[in-house]
């Protein structure tokens, strides 16, 4: 392809030309470029009377505005929008159980003494199979049947909202609280994005021009619970909160506390954009304009594919990958013994003063080193560390040893497991607590990098809901045992 | 030829402020004081002078506002509003 | 050879393209119908090493731009119902013909004149970037706003097709959209489509294909500016930058640019490359690269305190 369209005149000439340009500005400046606007709309305006047939259109309120005017009115818009979000969240604890429970048996018990038993058959050396299968896959079988049933449901009814164009009408109704806390009202669509993956929810964020306000949405994108986070709180609910409230009612006391967490991640949202643009982002507050799409009907077959591929299964296999390998290193931790007692053992007594202070135990605050790189894996790292390192129960350990898995996704098993392990309300409710409030996965870290080049805000990013989270734990803590 | 877009904001007899209108009133857009960027920005969503333009939706707490301009609907704050001159369709509601 | 000269036994399209009344007869229904071009489609998702020809995709947010990407390159990128979705740039590929059409999602933008990085980026690449053919997609429900990044692109390069979609919607509203009228008015093809449901895509290929190839000749519409100040303070820039860089298809959007201060424009004059595609195209293809649009950022840095 020849590309030199005559020669490139030299660069002596070019001040000349821009002189020209300058001083053809004189006097109108940005005017003249409006000009240029004016004629295309006029031009537009021309063309679409003669092209557009508007004579059909009908009269009276579409589908459209008559929902829009109860979705942002002000006795429901609020209601409607908390409404949503505790449906989306209770379909999502009631649908799970029995999935999860269904593939906890087929992984846990079927799969695993059928690998047991295929590397008895072969002759494995037991450290073998217990570091590739007690270790490694049953690290990677936690995570598949723990996450895959909620993720499966959350993700598709999630997408279907974004798809129906239900987000910026969230946006219009909390810019004015967003406003109030000197941050930009498109931030709403960044946390809501957070919601899904928040280093999604960082790149999302680049909607907002102006630099400061970006930042905000920035370091307090981490305020929305991520779908790394999502099962944690969905089980530790069920488990912990659900199981208190009677039964039948359990799946929506499990739903309205995932919800609270959810809000209060809200509200700290606005918290802190409110103490950052007060401090250390004060400026302007730039202005606002948002478009209201029409909404679209949802195709659902193809919100269940796209969700499934690129949500679904994109989250549950990051999680497997990290899975995998955190179930061996846990394995190994568990079962080299270092002056009469393991590693796990020696560190999880190393972490436990620091545990106890911030109402959680040392098994928690060793899991969440060990889970650094995605929080998906929380939880099954958890379970893992308690039953071969905390449980005294002989009976459970015995479980455990013995290789019967069976109905692990039972909340009452995980229930009896951690409860063994010397877990109560307190630490239910502070592990919620912790799993909102604490710093964001290495994916998100390095997301966070690469939008601000700045280790200073990576940094501040990454420190500020770590602070957070051990102020509120410790103070709940706190709060508990002085009151009890 | 006359600029149809000042960027002064004279407010000529019989128009108003975008941020006054009622909900659901509707009116002309006259002219648009706000400069650059901004400016642009509005310009860009179809906030142009000559434009029909119609409160539609307010939200829980008053502000924003959401109107519908050129077949779309833009939601814009209070103190934004407040720079778009408009002359009223039906000065009499 | 006209990849278009198909067979006269070929069926009537159900929803030709809407071709221009000034076009010479002998493109006429030839240049534009579109039988069988699903078979001849190939979906090639992201392997878009060298192309034959380069598609851009631009348009308003929630025009439903990226489902026609999806539907044309086979991809299943996700696609929000909110603006500002598609924050950086997608890419992808499709075969026709035998010919490889590399096609890139820009970022949904309302205007070619803003100085946001979106449109920044959309505009950079179609006036840097030299598409070959670019794809502007309409929503028929808000075609005057619509219309006027569809005029602007037409002050860049000729080589532009609408795609009108969401015809569906506008129905459903009771507005009837003259894709004919339009074609005629805009000298472009222009393909009525409802993207969500599949209809139209083969229409699309068919355009883009037609457009790539030279087989539709397009005769853009340019606005006039008046005789006001803005020609009067044009005029004598658009000579000067003749003088300078002849040649130079798109003089009277280089002054205009140029008038309104853009950054990458009074750059390229600086070091005397607007005339030259291939160090333009240099400057910004790096920039488009999805990844190296994240390196290439700089500091995020707050504007001073007050």
């Amino acid at each position: 392809m020849s590309t030199t369209i005559g020669a490139p005149g030299g660069n002596h000439e070019a001040p000349d030309l821009l002189g020209m340009v300058e001083s053809a500005r004189d006097g109108y400046g940005d005017a003249l470029a409006d000009d240029a606007m004016e004629a295309y709309y006029a031009e537009a305006n021309k063309i679409t009377s003669e092209v557009v047939d508007a004579q059909g259109r009908h009269q009276g309120l579409s589908f459209d505005r008559r929902l829009d005017r109860i979705l942002t009115s002000r006795i429901w818009g609020f209601p409607a929008m908390i409404l949503l979000l505790w449906g989306v969240l209770w379909l999502t604890v009631a649908g799970a159980n029995v999935p999860s429970a269904m593939l906890a048996t087929l992984t846990m018990e079927h799969g695993y003494n059928l690998l047991h038993a295929a590397a008895n058959f072969l002759g494995a050396p037991g450290w073998l199979s217990g570091f590739l299968i007690d270790g490694v896959y049953l690290g990677a079988a936690w995570v598949f049947s723990v996450m895959l049933p909620p993720m499966a449901i959350f993700f598709p009814l999630f997408t279907m909202l974004e798809d129906f164009g239900y987000l910026p009408r969230v946006a219009f109704n909390l810019d004015r609280l967003f406003h109030k806390a000197g941050a930009h009202g498109k931030q709403a669509l960044s946390m809501m994005m957070g919601l899904g993956c928040n280093a999604a929810g960082i790149v999302s964020t680049r909607i907002i021009d102006s630099p400061r306000e970006r930042l905000i949405a920035i370091l307090t994108n981490n305020f929305s619970i991520c779908n790394g986070r999502w099962p944690t709180l969905i089980l530790i609910g069920t488990i912990f909160l659900g199981a208190l409230a009677p039964a039948g009612l359990g799946s929506l006391v499990a739903a309205t506390s995932v919800v609270a967490t959810c809000l209060l991640g809200v509200a700290f949202t606005f918290l802190v954009s409110a103490v950052l643009s007060r401090t250390v982002l004060r400026g302007e507050t730039s202005t606002f304009s948002l478009e209201l799409p029409p909404y679209r009907p949802p195709r659902i077959m193809q919100t269940l594919y796209t969700s499934l591929i690129d949500r679904t299964l994109l989250v549950l296999w990051r999680a497997l990958i990290m899975a995998a390998p955190a179930g061996g290193i846990i394995w190994l931790i568990s079962n080299i013994t270092v002056a009469d007692q393991s590693i796990a053992a020696h560190l999880i007594a190393f972490l436990s003063p620091a545990g106890w202070l911030l109402g959680l135990n040392g098994v928690i605050l060793l899991a969440y080193v060990v889970a650094i790189p995605a929080n998906e894996i929380i939880i099954p790292t958890i379970l893992m560390l308690t039953l071969t390192i905390a449980i005294k129960d002989p009976s459970l350990a015995g479980m455990a040893q013995a290789g019967v898995m069976t109905e692990f996704a039972d909340g009452n098993l995980v229930r009896r497991i951690l409860t063994a392990g010397g877990w109560t309300t307190l630490t239910g409710i502070n592990l919620m607590l912790f799993c909102l409030l604490h710093n964001p996965c290495s994916t998100t870290i390095l997301t966070i990098w690469k939008e601000t080049r700045s280790a200073k805000w990576t940094a501040l990013a990454t420190l500020l809901p770590l602070l957070l989270g051990i102020a509120v734990c410790a103070t709940i803590a706190a709060l508990v045992r002085l009151t009890s | 030829m006359q600029p149809l877009i000042q960027t002064e904001n004279p407010t000529p007899v019989g128009a108003t402020t975008l941020d006054r209108l009622a909900l659901h009133q509707a009116g002309r857009i006259l002219a648009l004081g706000l400069e650059g960027a901004e400016r642009r920005r509005l310009l860009d969503l179809g906030f142009v002078p000559g434009a029909r333009i119609e409160v539609e939706l307010e939200n829980p707490l008053g502000n924003p506002r959401a109107f519908r301009v050129l077949g779309g609907v833009v939601a814009l704050r209070t103190e934004q509003a407040a720079r778009i001159t408009i002359a009223l369709e039906n000065p009499a509601s | 050879m006209t990849p278009n000269s198909l067979p006269a036994s070929a069926p009537a399209p159900v929803q030709p393209v809407a071709q221009p009344a000034n076009q010479p007869a002998a493109h006429g229904a030839c240049a534009t119908c579109v039988h069988a071009r699903h078979d001849a489609l190939r979906r090639l998702g992201v392997r878009a090493e060298a192309a034959d020809f380069v598609v851009a995709l631009l348009g308003n947010p929630n025009t439903g731009k990226s489902t026609v990407f999806n539907a044309l390159t086979g991809l299943r990128q996700h696609v929000g119902n909110w603006p500002g979705k598609t924050v950086s740039r997608a890419e992808g590929a499709f075969e026709t013909d035998g010919k490889k059409y590399r096609i890139v999602d820009l970022p949904g933008c309302y205007s070619l004149c803003s100085s946001s990085h979106h449109e920044e980026i959309a505009r950079d690449f179609i006036l840097f970037g030299g598409p070959d053919v670019t794809v502007v997609v309409v929503d028929a429900t808000r075609l005057e706003r619509n219309l006027v990044i569809v005029l602007q692109t037409l002050e860049i390069t000729g080589r532009v097709v609408v795609a009108l979609n969401l015809m569906d919607e506008a129905k459903r509203r009771g507005l009837s959209v003259d894709a004919r009228a339009l074609s005629r008015r805009l000298g472009i093809p222009v393909v009525p489509m409802a993207a969500r449901h599949g209809k139209g895509i083969d229409d699309l290929l068919a355009a883009i294909v037609s457009v790539a190839t030279g087989a539709y000749e397009t005769n853009p519409h340019r606005v006039h500016y008046g005789n006001g100040r803005l020609t009067a303070r044009l005029e004598p820039i658009m000579r000067q930058l003749e003088q300078l860089f002849p040649g130079l298809p798109n003089t009277r959007w280089v002054a205009l640019r140029l008038l309104d201060k853009d950054h990458s424009m009074i750059q390229a004059v600086r070091e005397g490359t607007l005339g030259n595609i291939e160090a333009m195209t240099a400057r910004v293809m790096p920039r488009l690269d999805t990844d190296a649009l994240q390196d290439d950022q700089p500091a995020l840095v707050p504007e001073e305190r007050s």
